[in-house]
């Protein structure tokens, strides 16, 4: 029991993580829902009365139940993993990405998930900060309802379905992504 | 309550893309800088898997708990929304460093801190459906 615990204390590697996500995915499916988690999102604009202004939050969100408590229980699940799963917090990045994010200013990359700096709570409420959660969210959320899809409707469901919308939906992740990484973001974090 | 089982499911999830690291920051940083396979091979072979699944769900018609013929269908089409809506996210997903289902987990991991990051993705999403009927599709 105690190799068990050690096992999955440390860090998993892709092919461990990868199948598990499949395997959510297949389980939803066998009890008749789709992976869709940025679903939620305009479940809680529907919730918050948001039909009064735009019939796209018209539609019964007690059929999202079911969803909702997957959310919930992904929010458990991350908080069981740092708390009893994740002895050390280290990230095992390559040494190029080390490299490259301590000349745009991050201090110990790779020393926890994220970058205390930007994340912490204590320098939350700096203009970087704010522009990092609350714009950097904006932008997933708008950008998801508009493909109609994150990761896990697009990148998971859909490949796996060999959608070709989904493709380009993907492409267009990664055109995002490749052009803040590479363009934007030394500015956000010189902020 | 039959929901309980999505939560378990939603536990499962949330412990699979900790662990898997794939909620750190850095790692999607990695990621879009092409420096390492993880991130790679976690969605690949997430792909994968799900390919098979897929069709040996539909090559066998298997039905789900209820008794309906499983389909799968997440997609709509166009050019604009796919490729724009994308592109926005793609934007936004390099800044966090988290999809929807790791901001979601990372309220758990780090803390409150991610609720303004989820209070952020619900603003994106009621501006866009405030907005959709003007936005080319």
């Amino acid at each position: 029991m105690d190799k068990l615990i050690d096992f999955i204390q440390q860090p998993w590697p892709w092919w461990v993580s990868g199948p598990l996500i499949a395997y959510v995915m297949f389980s939803l499916l066998y009890f008749g829902k789709g992976f869709g988690i940025s679903t939620n999102f305009k479940t809680v604009c529907c919730m918050l009365g948001s039909c009064k202004v735009s019939d796209f939050f018209c539609f019964n969100w007690r059929d999202q139940i079911w969803n909702l408590m997957f959310i919930g229980g992904v929010i458990i699940g991350g908080f069981i993993s740092s708390h009893y799963l994740t002895p050390d917090p280290a990230v095992a990045i390559s040494q190029a990405t080390i490299t490259d994010l301590k000349a745009i200013g991050i201090e110990n990359p790779g020393t926890s998930y994220l970058p205390a700096e930007i994340f912490g709570a204590e320098n939350i409420w700096s203009l970087r900060s704010l522009v990092f959660l609350l714009g950097g969210g904006f932008l997933v959320g708008f950008g998801t309802r508009y493909a109609n899809g994150c990761t896990s409707g697009h990148a998971i469901s859909g490949l796996s379905n060999l959608q070709y919308w989904s493709l380009i939906a993907v492409v267009g992740f990664f055109i995002g992504g490749l052009v803040m990484t590479h363009f934007i973001l030394p500015y956000l974090i010189a902020l | 309550m039959k929901h309980i089982r999505f939560m378990v499911m939603g536990i499962l999830f949330g412990i699979t893309l900790s662990k898997g690291e794939i909620i750190s920051w850095y790692r999607i940083q990695e990621m879009f800088r092409f420096q390492s396979f993880h991130m790679f091979g976690v969605i690949g072979s997430a792909v994968v898997f799900g390919i098979i699944t897929i069709q040996f769900i539909k090559r066998r018609r298997l039905k789900d708990s209820e008794g309906n013929l499983i389909s799968v269908s997440t997609q709509e089409p166009g050019y604009a929304r796919n490729l724009i809506g994308g592109t926005i996210f793609g934007l936004g997903w390099a800044i966090t460093g988290a999809c929807p289902g790791p901001l979601f987990i990372l309220v758990g991991y780090e803390g409150w801190v991610f609720i303004l990051a989820l209070v952020g993705a619900i603003l994106g999403t009621f501006s866009y459906g405030l907005i959709e009927k003007k936005l080319p599709h």
